[in-house]
């Protein structure tokens, strides 16, 4: 695990502040802080329902905040123009957890509709990227021509993450991207993830219940409860964390089997 | 972003600068003209040590040049690739390995005329198993009327019915004093001015007012059917409640048609209501007739059948927006494409058979001279 443990200097690209979230009376996230590093694979994890979707919308800036900053690449978003928002946006894909694949398009055409909006190349080169990035993600080449309606639960995932991996973004950001996959295909994907990060250096903010995943891929680990991040660190941390809910999660029969030698 | 030269016989392009999306564009052009320029070099070596950033838009692009020189028969010789990016390289060259699949065929006109043939006539057959279906659900409803969906109904009537009064009112009003104004005008060349109050009478109460109220409801409420089911399918709501056990029809069409049946002949009476108080004002204001001659007039110009054809044929036209609205509904596939052409062919196809069917009641009226 050391060599994937990031320096502690590193950048942070994004920076979360006292943020707080909330929808009519209900305070879903309050006074959160954290940091995300350049080049690192952060696992984002928490109660189902705790809010590690808010978050993440709330970053991406589609959920509004009531307080609190949030920086991405040392900007704020708020206070970007409309032509700076569009370039930061072009430097981070985001894997939905439904997938959000345009409905109306084939996969082919999901791929290249970022390309086809930000980049002037032919269409030879886009298919090319579609059919590279379609490879990349474990997908058969004929699953291009196919809609939406046509695919399982799982190639959903696979092409939505060839879709927010495009325009080679800096940051991904990946919301459950294992569930629904089988193991095989989820070892696969972590094993995806960890070479995207490695070749073009992407930080990946990765919201995940999978076990495997933590253990595998993630750099660091940060745990939400009660609308805050309660610990943060490496799985040597989380297992030694206090908070009863952690400690449920990192010591329960499924974490021993995965972790079983540090467990 | 690449130079090529000549080197001891053999070719040697040097890329520099940044292979990344942003200037994918450019550097293609320079890939692809090196490659015309140069079919078929002795030796090829490619030499990437002045390229400072790379990714998958680069990477493909050196891969395009490997293959393309590959294929003629030249194996080019890749030097000075940053480490950091070999694992990418190699990857990208893995892929791309299997033949594209086939593109989606678009249809020729006469292929499309001859589908759009079959399923005009898949649509009849469709229609007739679904009236079938919901008589069907129906029947067994008045069998078990214990499960009848009371509260779904009552729900469905306020949407579809209550809801629905200001702007039908609005509208009937409207065009009954359009109707009058209209009227006036040509009747009195002929003197004849009170005749109008016999116009708006007998055209309102037979023809008009169910007829203006009917399309209203196939594009407010038939619409809104097709949307709500379509959505349903979309998430698989219905597989739901199939897989649970109970009869989509029964649950989902079956209170939509009643509320439907129950509230357009209500509305329809609303409705020529409305239109003859707009004929009344119009008549008053254009034509000086009071509103108690108009009305003394109204009692002697029309007579109970003429009300009731126009409520007669209410509660059928409800049944057929019903039925085509819930069946596009039910018929939408996986995409929101797919929701936006069954809801526009479920208020286009209403319209239409409500229009027929007005005509088919004329005929049936006429021949039983009512
Ligand atoms: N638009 C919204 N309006 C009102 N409440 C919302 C909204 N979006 C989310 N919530 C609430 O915020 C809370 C956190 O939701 P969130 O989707 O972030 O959970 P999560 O941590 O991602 O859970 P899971 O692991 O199940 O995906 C939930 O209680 C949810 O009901
Ligand atoms: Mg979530």
């Amino acid at each position: 695990m050391d060599a994937r443990t990031p320096a502690r200097h590193a950048e942070a690209v994004i920076e979360v502040r006292d943020l707080v979230v909330g929808f009519g009376d209900r305070v879903i996230l309050n006074g959160l802080n954290l940091d995300v590093y350049r080049g690192e694979i952060l696992g984002f994890v928490g109660t189902s329902g705790g809010g590690k979707s808010v978050l993440t919308r709330t970053i991406l800036g589609l959920v509004r905040k009531r307080s609190g900053s949030v920086k991405v690449f040392g900007q704020e978003l708020g206070t970007l123009n409309e032509k700076e928002r569009s370039l930061m946006e072009r430097r981070w894909g985001v894997l939905f957890q439904q997938g959000a694949l345009f409905s109306s398009l084939t996969v082919k055409q999901n791929i290249q509709f970022p390309l086809r909006e930000y980049l002037h190349m032919s269409q030879a080169m886009m298919d090319d990227v579609a059919f590279a990035k379609i490879a990349m993600v474990g997908l058969k080449s004929d699953v291009a021509e196919k809609m939406p309606s046509e695919l399982s639960g799982g190639m959903i995932k696979r092409a939505a993450l060839a879709r927010s991996l495009a325009l080679d973004p800096e940051i991904l950001f990946l919301d459950e991207p294992t569930s629904g996959l089988d193991p095989i295909g989820a070892g696969d994907f972590d094993e995806l993830i960890r070479t995207l990060q490695q070749t073009l250096g992407l930080t990946v903010f990765m919201v995940t219940h999978d076990l495997d995943s933590l253990h595998t891929v993630c750099d660091r680990i940060a745990a939400l409860a009660d609308g805050k991040v309660i610990a943060e660190g490496t799985i040597a941390t989380m297992m030694a964390a206090k908070h009863p809910w952690l400690q449920a999660y990192f010591h329960g029969s499924r974490a021993r089997a995965v972790f079983g030698a540090q467990g | 972003m690449i130079s090529v030269r000549s080197q001891d016989g053999g070719l040697v392009v040097a890329g520099r600068g940044a292979w990344t999306a942003h200037f994918a564009g450019a550097l293609e052009q320079e890939v692809d003209a090196a490659l015309a320029a140069h079919a078929r070099p002795a030796t090829v070596e490619i030499d990437l040590a002045g390229v400072e950033r790379m990714d998958t838009f680069g990477a493909l692009l050196l891969e395009r040049l490997r293959r393309t020189w590959q294929t003629s028969g030249v194996v080019p010789r890749v030097t000075g690739l940053a480490p950091k990016y070999a694992e990418l390289v190699e990857e990208i060259s893995r892929t791309g390995q299997e033949p594209p699949p086939p593109k989606r065929r678009t249809e020729e006109l006469l292929e499309r005329i001859g589908h759009t043939m079959v399923d005009v006539g898949k649509d009849a057959m469709a229609l007739l198993n679904f009236v079938g279906a919901t008589v069907a659900a129906t029947w067994r409803m008045i069998l078990r009327p214990k499960s009848f969906r009371f509260t779904s109904m009552v729900n469905q009537l306020d949407q579809v019915g209550f809801r629905a009064v200001p702007i039908i009112m609005l509208i009937t009003f409207l065009i009954g004093a359009i109707l009058a104004q209209q009227g006036l005008f040509y009747f009195r060349r002929f003197g004849a001015e009170i005749y109008v109050v016999d116009l708006v009478g007998v055209l309102v109460l037979r023809e008009l007012g169910v007829l203006i109220v009917a399309i209203m409801i196939a594009g407010r409420s038939g619409s809104a059917y097709t949307a709500e089911l379509g959505a349903m399918c979309m998430q698989e709501e219905v597989d739901a409640l199939s897989v649970m056990g109970f009869d989509p029809v029964e649950v989902l069409v079956v209170p939509r048609i009643l509320a439907l049946i129950i509230a357009l002949p209500l509305l329809t009476f609303i409705g020529s209501m409305s239109a003859i108080f707009g004929g009344l004002l119009a008549a008053w204001s254009y034509g000086g007739i009071t509103p108690d001659v108009f009305i003394e007039r109204l009692k002697y110009a029309i007579d109970l059948d003429q009300f009731e054809v126009g409520m007669y044929k209410a509660p059928f036209m409800a049944f057929v927006i019903g039925i085509v609205a819930c069946l596009e509904g039910l018929r939408v596939g996986g995409s929101a494409e797919s929701l936006g052409r069954h809801t526009t062919a479920a208020v286009v196809k209403a319209i239409f058979l409500v229009i027929v069917m007005d005509g088919l009641f004329a005929m049936f009226f006429a021949s039983i001279d009512l």
